[in-house]
């Protein structure tokens, strides 16, 4: 792997980070392969994000598609709007999770992904079924589209905050006896463990990178911004590259900028330039609103509110704890991977999780997105809310939104909520003085 | 006692949010109370254990929401909402312990919910298999159960037997063919078994021992027949969608009156969630576990990969010979919502008429809905389609 060093950021051209661009190669590739892979005779996999296997697919030399970054890629190229109602218009309801219906609608308007070419259709639909029970729906529903077949991975729910030895032997008994066979048939392959474990040895070193990102926002002033820059941070380890050399490379050179950014006391990049005075340090709950993302962003960093914790960035793979891909035990990592998911822990730790992130992070408070159509994430956040203040007596706000769904985005509202909560915490500042 | 006695008494029951009945049992058995919320748990291994297992189903149409909405946003469905508030008015303090079976993410969440806020109560979350393999999802199944039996021994303080679990499993296989019974007798003649009948009747069986509830729907069965009741010219129907927060009992009346015989419902799910009996064997586990994995009913909380989706809908039109189907699910329900559109597709492939509305457990107007499906039965009538 080459070595690398981080260029100097200077003020003019941050928006021009080595990584972002890295990262947008690494996109913009790999939707290349995914339009040319049936001519070139490669197997496509969708499946999604929270307790994805990639390094299953990869190893199989086949191609994954995750839903989940098209929805949210056409919610921030304007798309969504329409692909949602079309949806609608073939009988799905509005009470519904958005990710869903935008993904349906994209594919009743012919399957454009959001480098605006045709997306293969699936050979095979991996349903790894992590902490959200609408993943299984909505393959359900993909499977009345495609006529591919589909594959289950039930990961067990931690409701007792712990992940029990049976429940590891599950997941583990069903990528043996189902996932396995069923990924070899359509690969037209046996799985070669070796090659495997080479993958998530290359996973381990990413993660350890990530990690050491996301401590990074201990620093004053945070270098990053866990939840406005920790989504695309997250890009490449949550969507397609998690045990590819891309990927370990990349993480090595966001965290070299990250780390130039911390000797140098810069604070995080926003779309308007290196942030200039960290007046907040916040943690937020909840996924974000994609219809209108830098508009949320601008929200915070205007106000000089940097998000220096956040429960989404785990979604995809909760990394804090010390947990690692481990090329010595493939399954049983795979399967704690999928299990430690942050949606897949029950209330208490979820709780427990984001009290870890005020306390480390030195947050002012905490904000809470409570997204309309996703009940895995939303349902209880009211009570987290009321457990949080109580437990850290740091204050929380609480506003509502959407995925992919621009008609549940209110920029005035949450606009005013956000300036009243920062309000509130400078008021508590000066009483506390 | 006449059925109209039988069913004013099981509405005393469907109305009462105190759950006198409850308290009732356990002052004369001495035993505890296991709440559980839809749609199936198994509810043998509570009844061995000597409690008494009890279906929660929200607060329905007579609980005023008050704490209960400061813990849920407003687009999430109703019924998390009116259990919280039954439990925060101690309405619930009778029962010791609560499952919460995985059927959908807000259930699921209720669970982690309940344990901070009820820290003194029992509280299990069941993770019920979606792989249907004995060898793996059963095996992972039969882990659960034996948790919870064992759970529920320390519990309750009575060893569960195999000897005792095959002696209820037994109770409730008698009890599932005695609704099996009614559900056949309102097939037959449904102007006779009228739905908010057999609906009241299954309300009770959730707060009454099982051999209590099996004599009383036997004499309902007995006393029906004597009735008088008048045949309409309504047309049959299946309503799908209601299997967790269940319509407003105003709802159903309200279904039948606008020109619907229904033949066929999945409210009060739990109590028909096995469609044959549980064999009495030596590993009582195992079949209840082989049960689950075969002879359950088809329903949108479970993930069906083999099945052709919405087969069994049809098949049950067909079978009914129903004139349509009315999708009847809560707003904010994920698993009857998604299911939706998949089902009605199976029926339009079928060219079977459908429609569709949402619902809440305390919804208080009901004249759309009358309206709704009255249109849909008369351009049955006189079409032979919606």
């Amino acid at each position: 792997m080459k070595k690398i060093t981080p260029a100097p950021v200077a003020q003019k051209d941050i928006e021009k980070e080595e990584s972002m661009i890295l990262q947008k190669k690494m996109i913009g590739d790999h939707f290349k392969r995914l339009c040319t892979a049936k001519e070139a005779g490669k197997k496509v996999v969708y499946t999604f994000v929270p307790g994805n296997i990639n390094e299953l697919i990869w190893a199989l030399d086949m191609l994954p598609v995750h839903p989940e970054i098209n929805a949210l890629q056409s919610a921030m190229r304007k798309k969504s709007g329409d692909y949602v109602m079309e949806a609608e218009k073939h009988g799905h309801s509005e009470d519904v999770c958005t990710y869903v219906k935008c993904d349906i609608g994209m594919l009743k308007k012919g399957n454009i992904g959001p480098t605006g070419e045709k997306l293969p259709e699936p050979d095979l639909l991996l349903l790894s079924y992590t902490g959200c029970f609408t993943f299984m729906k909505w393959f359900e529903l993909l499977k009345q589209e495609y006529k591919c077949p589909v594959v289950m991975l039930q990961v067990p729910y931690q409701a007792n905050g712990k992940i029990e030895p049976k429940m590891t032997d599950y997941v583990v008994r069903q990528l043996k006896e189902k996932v396995i066979p069923a990924l070899e048939q359509v690969a037209g392959k046996k799985l070669d463990m070796n090659r495997l474990s080479a993958l998530l040895e290359s996973s381990a070193r990413a993660e350890e990178d990530l990690v050491a990102v996301w401590d990074s926002a201990k620093n004053r002033p945070s270098p990053i911004d866990a939840y406005f820059g920790g989504v695309y941070y997250v890009g490449p380890i949550f969507s397609a590259f998690r045990g590819l050399p891309e990927c370990e490379e990349y993480y090595k050179l966001l965290r070299a900028e990250v780390e130039y950014r911390v000797r140098h006391k810069l604070g995080p990049v926003t779309p308007e330039g290196v942030m200039k005075e960290e007046k907040y340090r916040i943690v937020v709950e909840g996924p974000p609103n994609w219809t209108s993302f830098r508009e949320f962003w601008k929200m915070f960093y205007d106000e000089g509110a940097v998000v220096v914790g956040a429960s989404y960035t785990k979604v995809g793979g909760y990394y804090d704890r010390g947990f690692r891909h481990d090329p010595e035990k493939p399954l049983e990592s795979l399967a704690n991977y999928c299990l430690g998911c942050y949606t897949n822990h029950n209330l208490s730790s979820r709780i427990d999780i984001l009290e870890k992130h005020i306390k480390d992070y030195d947050a002012d408070g905490f904000v809470i997105n409570s997204i309309k159509s996703c009940n895995s994430f939303s349902a209880g956040q009211l009570m987290m809310m009321r457990e949080l203040e109580e437990r850290t007596g740091k204050p929380g706000g609480f506003i509502e939104s959407d995925l992919v769904d621009p008609r549940y985005f209110s920029a005035a509202n949450i606009k005013n909520r956000l300036e009243s909560y920062f309000q509130m915490i400078e008021a508590k500042r000066q009483a506390a003085a | 006692m006449t059925a109209k006695k039988i069913i004013e008494d099981c509405e005393d029951l469907y109305n009462d949010l105190d759950f006198t009945s409850v308290k009732t049992w356990k002052e004369k058995t001495g035993g505890k109370a296991i709440g559980y919320l839809p749609v199936y748990v198994p509810r043998e291994i509570i009844h061995a254990a000597g409690m008494l297992p009890v279906g929660i189903m929200g607060g329905g149409p007579n609980l005023e929401i008050i704490k209960g909405d400061a813990y849920f946003q407003s687009y999430i469905c109703h019924i998390p909402r009116s259990t919280i508030e039954l439990g925060l008015l101690n309405k619930l303090d009778c029962m010791e312990g609560f499952l919460f079976p995985a059927i959908c993410d807000v259930i699921r969440n209720l669970s982690g919910m309940w344990q901070i806020l009820f820290p003194e109560k029992y509280v299990r979350y069941l993770d019920l298999p979606q792989n249907f393999d004995k060898e793996i999802g059963g095996e992972f199944y039969r882990h659960e159960m034996e948790q919870l039996l064992h759970d529920l021994e320390e519990l309750s303080g009575n060893k569960v037997t195999p000897e005792k679990l095959n002696r209820s499993i037994g109770l409730y296989n008698k009890n599932r063919q005695v609704i099996d019974k009614l559900y056949a007798m309102r097939v037959a003649q449904p102007h006779l078994v009228l739905t908010s009948d057999l609906y009241l009747l299954l309300r009770a069986g959730n707060v009454m021992d099982v051999e209590d509830h099996t004599r009383l729907l036997e004499g309902y069965m007995a006393e029906v027949v004597k009735e008088d009741r008048k045949k309409f010219d309504n047309i049959r129907v299946i309503v799908s969608g209601a299997f967790c927060e269940q319509p407003p009992l105003a709802l159903i009346k309200g279904l039948e009156a606008s020109g619907c015989y229904i033949v066929e419902d999945d409210w009060v799910l739990g109590a028909r969630f096995l469609q044959k009996d549980v064999p009495i064997t030596a590993d009582p586990l195992e079949a209840l576990s082989d049960a689950y994995l075969n002879d359950s009913v088809s329903t949108s909380s479970k993930y069906e990969d083999e099945k052709e989706k919405g087969k069994y809908l049809v098949d049950q039109v067909k079978m009914l010979n129903a004139g349509g189907v009315i999708f009847c699910a809560p707003s904010f329900c994920d698993p009857a919502l998604l299911e939706r559109p998949m089902l009605t597709a199976a029926l339009e492939r079928e060219k079977i008429p459908h429609t569709s509305f949402k619902y809440a457990e305390n919804t208080g107007q009901f004249s759309m809905f009358r309206e709704q499906t009255g249109t849909f039965a008369d351009s049955i009538k006189l079409w032979g389609e919606a």
